[in-house]
């Protein structure tokens, strides 16, 4: 579960609502209002966050996103600087006001465990669920000498600290020590010198008292049930619980403009990826799905993924498509990023390009060559932070596994990675790059180039990011929300069909009947290499019947045929006969030659 | 209607610049508001609490941890010198004496009857702020810091590494558009703000190490470059706390760029007189800039100017920051109002802007900067 303390109860009818995102560059507001029995999203403004000087007050932007609300919808939704709350008639004022927040680098936490890849890792998901930026994990077992964990905590400003260690009853030496080492360093908050860091201890309950003693009288010390009470089990509601009513009282109340900001608000203000984490969880339950989410911003890259109904979050701290643009190019290596480009450009010139985006990241692309690398950048930002989510969406790591005699052949370790491709149903992808691609076709195949999905899996955007909006909503007005959502917010993208299996171009990947609503069938093969796309309309279903070559996979087994109904969308059926892992050419003009085939084949780019 | 904002970086030739000196935690305060201060003066001085060293003497001494006090020499909030015993068991057989010394000077800070531990800290260390800039104390801020005020000129770069230097400005090349090469540093340049033009490469960048520049200030330089002298791939703009012997700040961006001409002319007139400069960036929340700052001799001192564009206007200076022309200089020909469709597709705000030799192009509004100032 996601980090939501204890939504308000609201006993007025909400029929026109404003809802603000205060990111850290942007402050974006949507209007939605009830039409017949049913909410819409109707009209969105936006201004630049204003949380630092001049201004140094966030409200400003909110003022500013909601005025541009009011003078395109003819509403009068603001008497100066006041919120006007209820509606009065048809054309004033809106039933409440809510928000969520990232601005001024969101919520940096550092947590601590005894065992890094066990308590470590628990109060790492605990932190990341609530929406935290985790800047450090410091563990016991962490390999960093003592001084050098104080000289850590020390040089660190996070907003907040989450301590945990040790099961319930468990030795409690180790935990103490870490609270030991926390006091020793004194940490001071980001925000502010004159309060207390807040400081939440989910650890062995034994320790409890110790613990009391050591921070008590440091920090704003808060208790809360163990995340790990046993090995077997994590608890992380209470902690995320706690970090959400933390992150209000302390965090958010010292940045600028905050206080009023939450006096205006009807209902708490939440992190944006805590609101856009408890929308995706919400969509994975309703329709029963496995999902992956993914909102990659200009700093960040966050993602989320439901599997068996387990929610986990992760952020790429520093992947994104204008701040830490360079840092993907760091991260990924210059090679990865070029073989997704279509022609050749020399290094230094890419270079200095990428690094020009990340000093002046509010620029765009202005040719088609700037906007083909930055797609090739996102490709690349995309699928290391999917490679970063699998490591920390995993089994509970150090459990004991009762093995049986057929585990001799297939021993798996404790501490699987959830994340199963084949078993997936639904990627969303969120973010500029993504919600705001030219062609919806750029996004779908961003996504799937990145993501390699196996098997059927179905492919949407936020259409406008709101999913924050949504997410801080759903916690009020289920219903407001959700209509919202499957009316205004989700687009569709359609289906991607890829089977499992390696072969040289040209060679058969599979044989396929598909049958469309109308009736109409088409019998083709695809081959390796191919990239087909097929229109299939957002709400019509189609039927797909494969059957794949002798050593091709698609989920039943190597050969076995497989045939189920795919859905539509704004862009249609994908069939990526591209072999799974994907494959490209090592030499550079047969590469370019491949990838100008893939992109002319689904009509990706307008000619030159 | 909303406000909307174009950032630009500023190149003015008189200003009032504040800036806010504060100490990473509390200390105290050695100047007074309406004080005069150099750039090199402390203005307020804290103690920073020493390293700490953890022994765990149960350990150590092979007791249970709440047996300790039995063992101790020393308690807490003694002072201890290096090598002093902390602690000692006591055996009938003196050969299996075992003593812990303490391994730092400083003092006790905490023993742990829990873990068995003793935290020991070295003695503080005395951390002086100065105060940057020549300039007025306006304000002082108990035990946190003061706010200095300056009347000066000030020009912001896009990009920069390096902390905060001072020193004589001095021009090496003689135009905005020239290179700066090995052969223009000489060693007079010593500890002095050397301003150059268009570019900067590898070979000037080890000359001016050797030379001992404070700071070098010029238009672009290549990202490989400035990996080299790094010695990693910077993949956040986060800087300013960079060691490689000088600050370094530029003035336009990445690549070979010509200094604006404004900026060159500015930094040209004030040859010869002492500028504060750093080289701090932090593009996020709170965008920091790296900056030049020339203190103006006039005492009097006003208000501080405060720089809020609202929208751009017909006329502004602009600078394009996006390819296929990025670097041009020009100035904003037509504001159309409705949305643009560009060769990527996307449909956008534009604005047209006029270049010297009398050509013109359209461009997305958010690829080009104002020049302000």
């Amino acid at each position: 579960m996601t980090a939501v303390s204890s939504p308000p109860k609201i006993d007025r009818p909400l029929n026109v609502i404003v809802a603000t995102d205060c990111g850290s560059t942007t402050t974006k507001a949507i209007l939605i209002e009830k039409i017949g029995d049913n909410y819409r999203q109707t009209y969105r403004g936006e201004a630049p966050t204003t949380v630092e000087a001049p201004y140094d007050d966030v409200t400003r932007g909110v003022l500013n996103a909601i005025a541009e609300i009011e003078e395109l919808s003819g509403r009068k939704i603001l008497d100066g600087d006041t919120i006007l709350t209820p509606s009065r008639d048809a054309k004033s004022g809106v039933d409440i006001y809510i928000s969520t927040s990232s601005a001024g680098g969101g919520l940096q936490m550092m947590v601590t465990g005894v065992v890094q890849n066990m308590t470590g890792e628990s109060a790492q998901r605990a932190a990341l669920g609530a929406g935290a930026i985790v800047i450090d994990v410091l563990a016991s077992n962490d390999g960093r000498l003592p001084h050098e964990k104080i000289e850590r905590i020390r040089s660190m400003r996070p907003d907040m600290i989450l301590m945990s260690g040790g099961t319930d009853g468990g030795a409690v030496t180790h935990v103490v020590e870490m609270a030991e080492y926390v006091a020793a360093a004194d940490p001071r908050p980001r925000f502010g010198s004159t309060y207390m860091l807040p400081l939440v201890y989910a650890g062995n309950k034994e320790a409890q008292e110790q613990i009391k003693k050591i921070l008590g009288m440091k920090t704003a010390l808060k208790i809360t049930d163990n995340i790990r009470p046993v090995l077997e089990r994590e608890n992380l509601a209470p902690a995320r619980h706690k970090i959400h009513d933390l992150f209000l009282e302390h965090v958010m109340a010292q940045a600028p403009g905050y206080k009023n900001l939450i006096e205006m608000a009807g209902a708490p203000i939440m992190p944006t990826p805590a609101a856009v984490g408890l929308i995706m969880e919400t969509i994975a339950n309703r329709e029963h799905l496995n999902l992956i989410g993914v909102d990659i911003g200009g700093a960040t890259t966050d993602v989320f993924s439901v599997f068996e109904g387990t929610f986990n979050r992760t952020v790429s701290a520093n992947l994104g498509m204008s701040y830490s643009i360079s840092n993907v190019l760091a991260e990924a290596g210059l090679t990865n990023i070029m073989r997704w480009v279509p022609f050749t450009i020399d290094e230094q010139t890419l270079r200095n390009r990428i690094k020009n985006k990340m000093i002046r990241p509010t620029t765009i692309p202005q040719t088609l060559d700037e906007l083909q690398i930055e797609h090739a950048i996102a490709r690349e930002a995309l699928r290391l932070a999917l490679i970063h989510h699998r490591s920390l969406a995993t089994a509970l790591k150090g459990v004991q596994q009762e093995r049986t005699i057929s585990d001799v052949f297939e021993q798996q370790t404790s501490g699987k990675t959830l994340i199963d491709m084949m078993q997936l149903n639904l990627i969303v992808g969120s973010g500029g790059i993504l919600s705001h691609a030219p062609r919806r076709i750029q996004s779908m195949l961003m996504l799937v180039d990145a993501y390699e999905p196996l098997g059927f899996t179905m492919l949407a955007v936020d259409s406008i990011f709101m999913m924050p909006h949504l997410g801080v909503l759903s916690t009020i007005n289920e219903k407001a929300a959700t209509d919202v959502f499957v009316r205004d917010c989700m687009i569709y993208l359609g289906t991607c069909m890829a089977p499992i299996g390696q072969g040289k171009n040209g060679e058969l990947c599979a044989n396929y009947e598909l049958t469309f609503p109308d009736g109409k069938t088409v019998m083709d093969q695809l081959k390796f290499g191919d990239l087909r796309l097929y229109p299939l309309e957002d709400g019509q279903k189609a039927k797909l019947a494969v059957q794949p070559a002798k050593s091709v996979n698609l989920g039943s087994g190597a050969g076995v045929p497989v045939t189920r109904e795919v859905q539509g969308g704004v862009v249609g059926l994908l069939l990526d006969g591209r072999s799974r892992p994907l494959q490209w050419p090592a030499d550079q003009a047969e590469r370019i030659a491949a990838l100008t085939k893939w992109f002319d084949s689904v009509n990706l780019y307008p000619k030159a | 209607m909303a406000h909307s904002y174009t950032p630009g970086l500023t190149v003015t030739e008189s200003t009032v610049v504040r800036r806010r000196r504060l100490l990473p935690l509390p200390g105290k305060i050695l100047v007074s508001g309406g004080d005069r201060v150099r750039s090199d003066q402390a203005v307020a001085r804290a103690e920073l609490p020493g390293k700490v060293y953890p022994l765990n003497l149960a350990n150590q001494l092979s007791i249970a941890p709440d047996e300790i006090h039995d063992y101790l020499v020393k308690k807490e909030g003694d002072l201890v010198q290096k090598d002093e015993i902390l602690a000692e068991n006591k055996p009938l057989i003196k050969w299996f004496k075992t003593e812990v010394r303490s391994p730092i000077a400083g003092r006790i800070e905490s023993l742990s009857k829990v873990t068995g531990q003793v935290l020991l800290r070295e003695p503080p260390r005395i951390l002086h702020l100065l105060a940057y800039i020549d300039g007025t104390v306006i304000e002082t801020i108990p035990e946190q810091g003061v706010i200095i005020e300056a009347t000066c000129s000030l020009v912001q770069g896009i990009f920069g590494i390096g902390g905060e230097v001072w020193g004589e400005i001095v021009l090496a090349v003689p135009s905005a558009g020239e290179p700066l090469l090995p052969a223009h540093l000489k060693s007079s340049m010593k500890g002095k703000i050397v301003v150059g033009g268009s570019f900067l490469s590898a070979e000037t960048l080890v000359k001016a190490k050797e030379v001992g520049v404070a700071g070098l200030v010029v238009g672009g330089i290549h990202d490989k470059d400035l990996r080299a002298l790094l010695g990693y791939d910077l993949g956040v703009a986060i800087t300013g706390t960079e060691q490689v012997g000088f600050t370094l700040i530029l003035t336009e961006g990445f690549g070979t760029i010509p200094m604006a001409s404004k900026t060159f002319k500015l930094l040209s007139s004030h040859a010869g007189q002492k500028a504060s400069i750093s080289g701090a960036t932090q593009i996020r929340a709170g965008v920091i800039r790296p900056e030049i700052i020339i203190p103006q001799t006039a005492t009097s001192v006003s208000a501080a100017a405060q720089m809020q564009r609202e929208g751009i206007r017909l006329g502004d200076p602009v600078r394009i920051i996006r390819d296929p022309l990025f670097g041009r200089i020009g100035e904003v020909s037509a504001l159309p109002s409705d949305l643009t469709k560009i060769p990527t597709e996307s449909e956008v705000r534009v604005l047209e802007v006029k270049f010297a030799d009398g050509e013109r192009a359209v461009i997305p509004r958010t690829n080009i900067e104002v020049i302000e100032g």
